[in-house]
């Protein structure tokens, strides 16, 4: 069952309760010594290590260098989600034919999950550019492509109906009609898409040789540097918030451009 | 401008093995400049009759054709203003109104000077840049009338376009499209169940009856209209009090109430 909303200060208050008490658990279970300390570092050396890794170089590249290579990456990945996934999607859901030929395919291969993408990819790709992008291509494009033709399949038959009175061809009606009906539905795949995206990520560079967050992890890894992988944990956190962050203010403006 | 003719039309429904008759025996034509009013209960199918003419739907027998023609598929000839307004929400009032032109492929000079013809004419200055949710129910009314008249179509079918007002904007919107249609009579097949609002707007009126839809009467309206000098009055109201109006109207109710008694047994 779902309560009533809780006013804006009980919710902040409740939001920090949570943050300090995990905190806390974490700072006990660290002290207590259950676990050798280079396993389970105190939050606060996690911090420093976080501080030291912005400026210090940590196999070849700064944190943040880590980070924009990550985020090219990401972005190349993402990108292409986007310019198959929207095309493909308001094709399908304007020529049956199109539909009953993808979505069988389509269904079969979603449920292979990015991480899976990995053998083939380094396969393919070896260390090279492709690889990774592949592997958050995979991650990135079942949302995009599944919220665009859910958007523009049921779209109100009215809109079509003008258009096709209106005298609009095919071209016209999907990027003129079906296009922006199904934005709202897009854009909330996208959201998905992109934390999926980010999510593949780590898996993407595992096969990288050179640089990336996940490069940064699994060096870390092999240096038994905890505080390491987890500054790349929080660094990946933080950054893919700050992704849904920057799409939900996008969804926002849309939606309030269409007045609802 | 174009005439319509329904030549034995009908259109029969199959659901679940059963067939369901909907329309028989349409014979109608509305003259080049008439305007045609079709009235009758809902389910009578007079939806269907408009539907067809625009190529929003097909005949099961019979034919429908417009300036001679005869109608497969929608297209921007055959204007046509929705109940719902049907307007893209995601485009201006300005874009909105273009959108059928492009598809004309009439060019961009001549696009801007009839739309500014007929937002004038409609009273939407200043709105042009509006998108239709920040418009009220009237107003955006006159836009989807805006964006079938500036198409210069070969007629204009109407599916109650008042339907979706509240009272007050309705007589607003039945006294402007009075003013519009005897100044530039055009080809209208207009679809209500008002029956006023018939007797104000239409040249003819056609009462339908259902199960199955077949035309039940035609009223000339026009001479009636012509003899009493109605459209020297300058309100709706005063129409509507005219003795001429109030017998054709009560004509036309009585056939429309003959129907609910047929329902009865």
């Amino acid at each position: 069952m779902i309560g009533p909303a809780l006013p804006r200060r009980e919710f902040w208050r409740l939001t920090a309760a949570g943050a300090v008490g995990a905190l806390a658990l974490w700072t006990v279970a660290a002290l207590s010594g259950i676990t050798p300390r280079q396993f389970l570092p105190a939050p606060w050396e996690v911090v420093a290590r976080l501080a030291q890794l912005m400026v210090e170089p940590f196999v070849g590249h700064t944190l943040p260098v880590h980070l924009a290579s990550s985020l090219q990456r990401f972005g190349s990945g993402f990108l292409l989600a986007v310019a198959v996934g929207i095309p493909l999607g308001l094709a399908m859901a304007w020529f049956p034919v199109l539909d009953r030929l993808v979505t069988p395919l389509f269904e079969a291969v979603r449920f292979v999950a990015p991480i899976a993408w990995v053998p083939f990819a380094a396969l393919w790709f070896g260390t090279g550019i492709g690889g990774p992008v592949l592997i958050i291509f995979m991650g990135a494009f079942p949302p995009v492509l599944i919220n665009t033709y859910r958007g523009a399949r049921f779209v109100d038959t009215k809109y079509l109906e003008a258009a096709a009175m209106l005298g609009a061809g095919p071209l016209r009606t999907m990027t003129q009609v079906l296009l922006p009906a199904a934005v709202p539905s897009i854009v909330a795949g996208l959201r998905i898409s992109a934390g999926l995206g980010w999510q593949s990520l780590v898996g993407a560079e595992l096969i990288v040789a050179s640089s990336g967050v996940g490069y940064m992890m699994v060096k870390g890894q092999a240096a038994v540097s905890t505080a390491t992988v987890m500054s790349g944990m929080i660094a990946i956190g933080i950054v893919g918030l700050l992704i849904d962050i920057a799409l939900r203010r996008v969804q926002q403006h849309i939606e309030e451009r269409r007045g609802r | 401008m174009a005439n319509i003719q329904f030549q034995g039309v009908g259109r029969i429904f199959r659901q679940g093995g059963k067939e369901f008759v909907a329309l028989e025996g349409i014979d109608l034509e509305v003259q080049d400049r008439e305007f045609v009013a079709i009235v009758g209960p809902s389910g009578c199918g007079k939806t269907t009759c408009m539907r067809m003419a625009a190529g929003l739907e097909h005949a099961t027998a019979g034919q429908v054709r417009v300036g001679g023609v005869e109608v497969t598929r929608p297209g921007p000839d055959r204007a046509v203003v929705f109940q719902q307004f049907a307007l893209f929400p995601w485009k201006t009032v300005w874009a909105n109104i273009e959108f059928g032109l492009i598809s004309l492929g009439i060019d961009a000079a001549e696009r801007e000077r009839r739309i500014r013809h007929y937002i004038e004419l409609m009273g939407l200055g200043g709105y042009e840049q509006a998108f239709p949710h920040q418009l009220s129910g009237g107003m955006q009314q006159r836009v989807a009338i805006a964006r079938a008249y500036v198409l210069d179509p070969k007629v204009l079918l109407m599916d109650e376009p008042f339907g979706a007002l509240d009272a007050q904007t309705r007589v607003v919107m039945q006294e402007e499209l009075v003013r519009l249609a005897r100044q530039h009579p055009r080809t209208v097949l207009f679809i209500t169940h008002a029956v006023e609002e018939a007797v104000y707007l239409a040249d003819r009126i056609v009462v339908m009856s259902r199960r199955p839809g077949r035309i039940r009467e035609v009223i000339d309206v026009k001479p009636v209209r012509e003899a009493e000098r109605w459209d020297a009055l300058p309100r709706i109201e005063d129409v509507m009090d005219q003795p001429s109006f109030v017998h054709l109207r009560t004509h036309i109710w009585k056939l429309l109430r003959e129907q609910q008694g047929d329902d009865a047994h």
